[in-house]
């Protein structure tokens, strides 16, 4: 077993999921076989192996830092599931 | 029947003024009236702005405008590509009644094009899955048979177009969710190279491996509409600036020469009877047509799946972590519900309820490969086979033009049959995971059937930026074929 109980629990709090006790077995055991199959990879020698993040050759694409047209308030507070004038609302976080 | 037309037929006949854009749209519509319950292809059906639109644009052909080659064609959209005003959800609940205020780059040019929209297409929630079973909406059916999956993830496009209920589709694919539900559904499916057309407002899965591309009935719509789609677009860094051909002169019925590399890794176990004869069969037929068809070897391909797994739920991870319950989407009931009251519970709480297992269990999955003291045994170590892999394709492509591997090991699956069982899941994207982690493109095109008549796909992969030749072999296929003709009885 590659992952405990507790790996399970630890990994759901820094992804913010809120797991069932159920779920917890569920994935537990299912990350688990996942995590077996991938020990494949151990049996490269990738030492001099450089990692690949992009297959494009990226540059950091730059522009002025002028004013052009974007989302009105309106727009962008239009999904919002709570709001509070021109503002976001979420629970309340200091006492 | 007009809606069993090509795009390019319908074109014609548009041009001819043998038939109006009104009657192609409500061809389609009636056709999604009659089918649509049975297959389940489509989230939302934009039924009276199609005909709407399909009226404007053959007021403005009346009045001379030109017909540009998908003007007045019927689309379906992928439903995690934005469409503004209209819901885009990638068949989760955590987007519930999201809205995007703007339109996706791939969007925005088929509007230039004025082609018509025809709804969005069903789909596995955030496109993490190969069946469309995990969506919040139901199962897709696949049209040749109804008791089998479309493959996923883009499955609600290739069955709209296999089923006649849309023209064309657009899809995206991260580890073969155009190719691989093209192939179950008898259609033709392109993942284009990396970085050649925009993913600005495609919904972020794994962003180094994500391309949206078309699934069309023929070779020849794909080119169409790949001419559409692709140009360097601002708005998304990873795009390529480089001047993009006209793809239709790339179809030329004529093989002779092209170098063919058959890679042996993708005939091991593992694969169906049926579909290796497929691929020795489309040997035997290239070969006489004058291509030139040798076996070749891609050495890393075993290690394909654990690769992506590792590297696309990481990047998944982080991309799904703006679904917070804040800006927008699904936010869990009323406060008072929270038991701390706090924002950390909100988010736990909203993201508990709005997303289904397989996302859960990619963002776990992810999570944990990047966390402390795992990343280098995890995701670093992937991202070094990805380099291995990447080689071994670069390797092949000094000798051969293209090469030529089946989309997927089997025919389109039972519904239900992998769904307690993710790596099995997994394993079913076994030929098209590698395509994207080299960043290369890759067409998938109708190549048969099996006994019991599900059609059969064929895969044609060549290095970055080559899509004329892999454009120029299929069409050649296509000419001395009929598969693609073939219509599922429904």
């Amino acid at each position: 077993m590659k992952i405990s109980k507790d790996d399970v629990k630890q990994v759901a709090r820094l992804a913010r999921l809120r797991l069932t006790e159920e779920e917890k077995e569920k994935f537990g055991k299912q990350l688990n076989q996942i995590l077996a199959y991938v020990e494949k990879l151990n049996e490269l020698n990738i030492e001099n192996v450089e990692p690949t993040s992009h297959v494009v050759p990226l540059t950091n694409v730059l522009r002025k830092d002028e004013v052009k047209p974007s989302l009105s308030e309106e727009e962008a507070l239009a999904n919002a599931p709570e709001r509070k004038g021109k503002y976001f609302k979420v629970p309340k976080i200091i006492e | 029947m007009l809606n069993e037309l090509t795009a390019h037929e319908i074109h014609d006949l548009i041009v001819a003024k043998k038939i109006s854009v009104f009657e192609v749209t409500e061809a389609i519509l009636e056709r999604i009236e009659a089918v649509g319950e049975k297959v389940n292809a489509y989230l939302s059906v934009m039924g009276e702005e199609a005909l709407r639109e399909a009226k404007k644009i053959d007021a403005a052909i009346a009045g001379g405008r030109e017909v540009a080659p998908l003007t007045g064609i019927p689309i379906a959209i992928k439903d995690n590509m934005c469409l503004r005003g209209a819901a885009t959800t990638c068949s989760s609940k955590i987007l519930d009644n999201f809205r995007p205020p703007y339109d996706a780059t791939v969007v925005d040019k088929l509007r230039q094009e004025r082609a018509v929209f025809i709804g969005k297409t069903n789909m596995d929630e955030f496109a993490m899955g190969s069946s469309t079973e995990n969506s919040r909406s139901g199962i897709t059916h696949n049209p040749w048979d109804l008791s089998t999956v479309p493959g996923g993830s883009s499955g609600g496009s290739a069955a709209a177009v296999a089923a006649g209920e849309t023209i064309m589709a657009l899809g995206s694919d991260t580890g073969g969710s155009i190719r691989q539900p093209a192939s179950f559904c008898g259609v033709v499916g392109m993942k284009p190279t990396y970085g050649l057309v925009s993913r600005y407002g495609l919904v972020a899965f794994a962003s180094s491996l994500d391309q949206i591309g078309p699934l069309t009935k023929d070779v020849t719509d794909a080119a169409y509409l790949m001419n559409a789609l692709c140009g360097h677009d601002r708005k998304d860094s990873t795009s390529v600036n480089r001047e993009v051909p006209d793809y239709p002169q790339a179809l030329v019925n004529d093989v002779k020469g092209l170098k063919i590399g058959i890679p042996r890794e993708y005939f091991g176990e593992g694969i169906d009877r049926e579909v290796r004869e497929t691929v020795e069969r489309t040997i035997r037929l290239l070969s006489k047509l004058g291509a030139k068809i040798k076996e070749t070897s891609l050495p890393h391909t075993e290690y394909a799946v654990a690769t992506y797994y590792l590297i696309a739920t990481a990047e998944a991870s982080s991309n799904l972590a703006r679904y917070d319950g804040v800006q927008y989407g699904y936010r869990v009931g009323k406060q008072e519900s929270l038991s701390g009251n706090s924002t950390i519970d909100m988010y736990e709480q909203t993201r508990a309820e709005g997303f289904g297992d397989e996302v859960k269990r990619r963002i776990m999955l992810g999570t944990y490969g990047l966390s402390a003291g795992y990343y280098e045994a995890y995701y670093l170590r992937a991202q070094k086979v990805r380099t291995l892999i990447k080689q071994d394709f670069d390797r092949a492509f000094e000798e051969f033009d293209c090469l030529l591997t089946p989309t997927a090991p089997t025919a389109a699956f039972k519904i239900g049959e992998k769904m307690d069982d993710p790596l099995q899941m997994y394993l079913s994207d076994i030929f098209t995971i590698s395509v994207n982690l080299a960043g290369i493109p890759a067409l998938a095109i109708p190549g048969g059937f099996t006994g019991g008549g599900l059609p059969i796909g064929l895969q044609l992969i060549a290095k970055p930026f080559a899509e004329e030749t892999l454009f120029r072999i299929a069409y050649t296929y296509e000419q001395n074929t009929d598969y693609h003709k073939r219509k599922c009885n429904l």
